[in-house]
């Protein structure tokens, strides 16, 4: 098996799932002649010519309106989103139209459409190109959500999305879209959506984690005198509630840890789940390690705003002693 | 590729006003033709305005009526082929009526009923978009994925005056323009936007010069004349099917009726230019057109009249017959296979409704 960086394995399912499919194609500011500013769709142009993958004007919600038309003209698009903060021109399209659309015809019609984008800190970009806009995401009927934390599973998750009957939006963490290393399948390779990777087991503690966050979740554990699971999400929506809850059972006690600000953010809701169907199984509170709710701050003191290591370890610390 | 060139000034007119101003005459059309367009206009003023009735009756809802627009919907669909595809505003719920919709269906959709929301593969007419002007790049996307198949079918996108103001029909006309796409954008400028005028919507001239931005040549019609409606979308399909991309067509009148039926224009509108528009008024308009033809008579007319006056009376009688929704449904439609957690909801609701 070949090991590729995360952001080599978004090129080879793109690659892979445009070879299977001749109605899949790419979309988006820059992803044709220069391969995405990451890179993330180098070569798709030459291979599939202008048509499939097409560099689009610089219009967020032009790129993912006229994607709706498209489905409706059976072709299934994956519009790339250049960056997580300049998402947003797009979210009126998604709230209005992208999630309601099959609704809307009663079922009669899908809208297929993958939105992908490069999300996260950490990475010393200026203003806006840092964000993790999750929340805004699962939030939206209709949509589902997926967050790879490994080249395979970025491959994997990718091509499930741009298979899937329904629209999927994929955020890429891009703090490790090159340091990231591992071994994906060369084909077809699917992961599909709605399950959690239980990335290591343990007894006394469970980290719950997505993008980014889940090798900071894996160093953490491994600074602890205990037995700590770790879970990678993976799929936002639909959550595997199952993996969550049976290791709720199995050690009571969880840390949840997301980049994005604290408030209404994704760890409020595994939190809420936590809460609905496994409190009688705590030792202790759930507890987030989270962004800030401030703006993502300048880059020399952004280290103080993402969760590290020692946050999680401090609050896996205080919830090991209840 | 024509040069794109400012749009004229002055308003495209086919039908004359029987006194100082002649009648002109248009392309392709047979006396059947004709009177086919005069029942397709009567049909939509008679849903119009039941359907303000229906609302006072309280046997529809909130409605945003299209008295006076209806000759603007009418020439312009009628120019258009079966596998051409609408995307209408909330302005054109009706427009389906003209692809053999029953009346039924939109009269349900006025009544919040899910019998209203239809398949839009059954007519090539697009879901009613309600958020403003966020539908333009959906047709521009449209007509783009036709093209890439290299079907022939174009797409038509209906907006009013206030839409152009939105960042979705600028988007959706630059890519329209950029990839050279088989649309038709059709503007309804009846000059008002609620209470808000055309004046203080934009600082353009007219609308028609936004489109010489997008690479687009416009045509500016009187957007009461059903006729010169239909020739100008004539043009644009034909420059649509041969290849030459997007056309701006401005349709121009004077809003003649409230926004919709919670809206009181009195407060903010210029009653004399109501009065001259109702005076003007398409259905009218045309009628007297095939008069002075000599192609309709009153006897006609009021066969004409009766038989939308039926039609939609059978079928508000036919949505009021629909069995009540089953809340059920609330959880269906929103993804391909209903999520688990939905099914508990569900599961939940059943229990609490029927205990």
């Amino acid at each position: 098996m070949p090991e590729l960086t995360l952001v080599e394995a978004v090129n080879d399912a793109l690659r892979s799932e445009m070879e299977r499919d001749e109605t899949v194609m790419v979309m988006g500011e820059d992803v044709g002649r220069a391969g995405g500013v990451f890179r993330a769709t180098a070569g798709l142009r030459d291979r599939f010519g202008p048509d499939r993958c097409v560099d689009t004007p610089l219009a967020e919600a032009g790129i993912l309106g006229t994607a709706v038309g498209l489905c409706m003209a059976g072709w299934r698009p994956v519009c790339e989103m250049q960056y997580d903060a300049f998402s947003y021109p797009c979210l009126d399209q998604l709230v209005n139209h992208v999630g309601r659309y099959r609704w809307r015809t009663r079922g009669a019609m899908a809208f297929p459409i993958v939105v992908r984008m490069p999300y996260g800190g950490g990475v010393r970009a200026p203003e806006l190109h840092d964000d993790s806009p999750e929340a805004y995401y699962a939030h939206t009927p209709g949509v589902k959500v997926a967050i790879p934390s490994t080249p395979a599973d970025a491959k994997g998750l990718l091509s499930a999305a741009i298979r899937d009957p329904d629209p999927v939006v994929v955020l890429e963490p891009k703090l490790i879209y090159r340091t990231a290393r591992g071994e994906v399948p060369e084909g077809e390779h699917v992961v599909p959506l709605g399950r959690m990777r239980v990335v290591r087991e343990g007894g006394d503690l469970t980290i719950v984690a997505y993008g980014a966050m889940v090798s900071v979740a894996e160093q953490a554990a491994d600074a602890l005198d205990a037995s700590v699971e770790v879970l990678d999400v993976q799929t936002l929506k639909p959550l595997d509630e199952e993996t969550l809850l049976a290791s709720v059972a199995k050690t009571g006690r969880v840390v949840i840890v997301q980049e994005a600000p604290r408030l209404a953010g994704y760890g409020a809701e595994l939190a809420a789940v936590i809460a609905e169907k496994g409190i009688l199984d705590l030792h202790g509170p759930v507890l987030r390690v989270t962004g800030y709710d401030v703006p993502y701050p300048y880059w020399q003191i952004e280290d103080a705003y993402m969760p590290s290591v020692a946050r999680v370890v401090d609050a896996a610390r205080r919830l090991l002693s209840f | 590729m024509a040069q794109v060139l400012p749009a004229e000034r002055g308003l495209r007119r086919i039908i004359g006003d029987g006194e100082s101003t002649p009648d002109g005459e248009v392309d392709g059309l047979d006396e059947s033709d004709f009177l086919e367009l005069y029942r397709r206009l009567v049909l939509l003023r008679t849903y119009d305005e039941r359907s303000v009735v229906y609302h006072r009756q309280g046997r529809i809802g909130t409605y945003a009526m299209f008295w006076n627009h209806e000759a603007m919907q009418v020439g312009s669909v009628s120019a258009l082929r079966a596998e051409d595809w609408i995307f209408p505003s909330y302005r054109e719920s009706a427009i389906g009526l003209l692809r053999g919709m029953a009346p039924a269906t939109v009269l349900s959709w006025w009544r919040g009923h899910p019998a209203g929301w239809w398949n839009p593969l059954d007519y090539n007419v697009a879901s009613i978009c309600v958020p403003i002007a966020t539908h333009v790049p959906h047709a521009a996307g449209l007509a783009w994925g036709k093209k890439l198949r290299g079907e022939e079918a174009m797409a038509i996108v209906y907006f009013g005056d206030g839409a152009t103001s939105e960042g979705a029909f600028h988007e959706g006309a630059n890519f329209a323009g950029v990839m050279r796409v088989p649309l038709i954008l059709l503007c309804n400028n009846n000059q008002w936007a609620i209470s808000t005028p055309l004046q203080a919507q934009t600082a353009a001239p007219t609308l028609a010069d936004k489109a010489i931005g997008y690479g687009m040549p416009a045509a500016r019609v009187d957007g009461a004349d059903v006729l010169a409606v239909y020739e100008a979308t004539m043009e644009a399909a034909a420059r649509a099917r041969a290849g030459e991309g997007p056309t701006f067509i401005e349709a121009v009148t004077y809003r003649a009726a409230p926004h919709g039926t919670a809206d009181d224009p009195s407060a903010y509108i210029d009653q004399a230019r109501v009065e001259e528009a109702r005076q003007g008024e398409c259905v009218g308009r045309f009628e007297g057109y095939l008069r002075r033809l000599g192609l309709l008579d009153d006897d006609t007319v009021a066969a004409v009249k009766a038989e939308a006056t039926e039609a939609i009376r059978a079928g508000m009688a036919a949505a009021e017959a629909e069995p009540p929704a089953d809340p059920g449904l609330v959880f269906e439609y929103a993804y391909a296979e209903r999520p688990a957690r939905l099914t508990d909801d569900l599961a939940e609701l059943r229990r609490v409704l029927d205990a």
